[in-house]
């Protein structure tokens, strides 16, 4: 069994872009599942100790996945996700934004594109996250890592160091 | 006035004085030579990265000597590490999930 799995992520200021590559050990068909059916999603996507909580999903071109990631304690972060494209097995995008419990997005939101590939039995993922606010990063961030108080401008920043790598 | 050290990085021209003096300690002229700017405004960059607590000031003779406070720049690191982190566990999370996967199938 294959353990040592290729994983990059950078990020890049100028272009408020986030990528993100991991290699899976399995079947591209199992993979793409796994990021595309919200019972599979809700087992992986919150780190622990959140959980992800799917209210509903209808994963096709301009169907949405409406969700909270809850927090020890209970509290719900709500967001709401729009496909805007879909390649079975190969490729979806989504629009991703923060919402509120009535499903009011919060704009703008950041866009999101996954490629699928599968080489010798292992699939790799690549995302890019294009738009990506500091502030949502440190929202995300925010609920499972406690004392993180860097003010808004301050994160603008945050990017400009891996832009160079 | 203390400042943050992400104000620091905010500027491309106080990223590439950053990366100039991790090199060597240098002097505001020789910085400055660097640069297709004035003398003033590299001044200007250093105040706010000495402010930033990002580089440090050693007087050597008649001179000033700027360089690096290396462990300052292992907190903007640091800080982008935490990003990193999370989907880290959350890919070591969908691993689990998908070994699981392939044992239903079997």
């Amino acid at each position: 069994m294959k353990t040592d799995l290729l994983f990059d992520f950078t990020v890049d200021k100028a272009s408020k872009t986030v990528h993100i590559k991991r290699e899976f050990n399995a079947e591209l068909s199992l993979v793409w599942d796994a990021f595309t059916k919200a019972e599979l999603i809700d087992q992986w996507i919150a780190p622990k100790p959140m959980i992800s909580k799917t209210k509903y999903q209808d994963f096709k071109v301009g169907g949405k996945r409406f969700y909270a990631m809850v927090s020890p304690d209970g509290n719900e972060r709500w967001a709401l996700q729009e496909y805007t494209s879909i390649t079975p097995k190969t490729n979806f995008k989504m629009h991703n934004a923060f919402a509120d419990k009535d499903e009011n997005p919060e704009l703008p939101g950041s866009e999101w594109d996954h490629n699928f590939i599968e080489e010798n039995g292992a699939t790799i993922v690549n995302i890019i996250i294009y738009n990506e606010s500091l502030e949502r990063l440190e929202r995300i961030l925010d609920g499972f890592t406690q004392g993180m108080k860097m003010s808004l401008s301050n994160l603008e920043t945050l990017l400009a160091t891996l832009s160079k790598k | 006035m203390r400042r943050d050290i992400f104000q620091a990085i905010a500027d491309p021209t106080r990223r590439a004085i950053i990366t100039l003096i991790a090199l060597q300690a240098m002097t505001p002229n020789a910085i400055a030579d660097n640069f297709h700017t004035t003398r003033q405004s590299v001044s200007k960059h250093l105040r706010i990265l000495t402010e930033c607590e990002l580089v440090k000031q050693e007087q050597q003779g008649r001179e000033i000597y700027y360089s690096l406070e290396i462990e300052k720049m292992k907190e903007i690191d640091q800080w982008l590490n935490q990003f990193r982190k999370i989907w880290e566990t959350r890919f070591n999370q969908l691993d689990d999930v998908l070994s699981t996967l392939k044992k239903q199938k079997k």
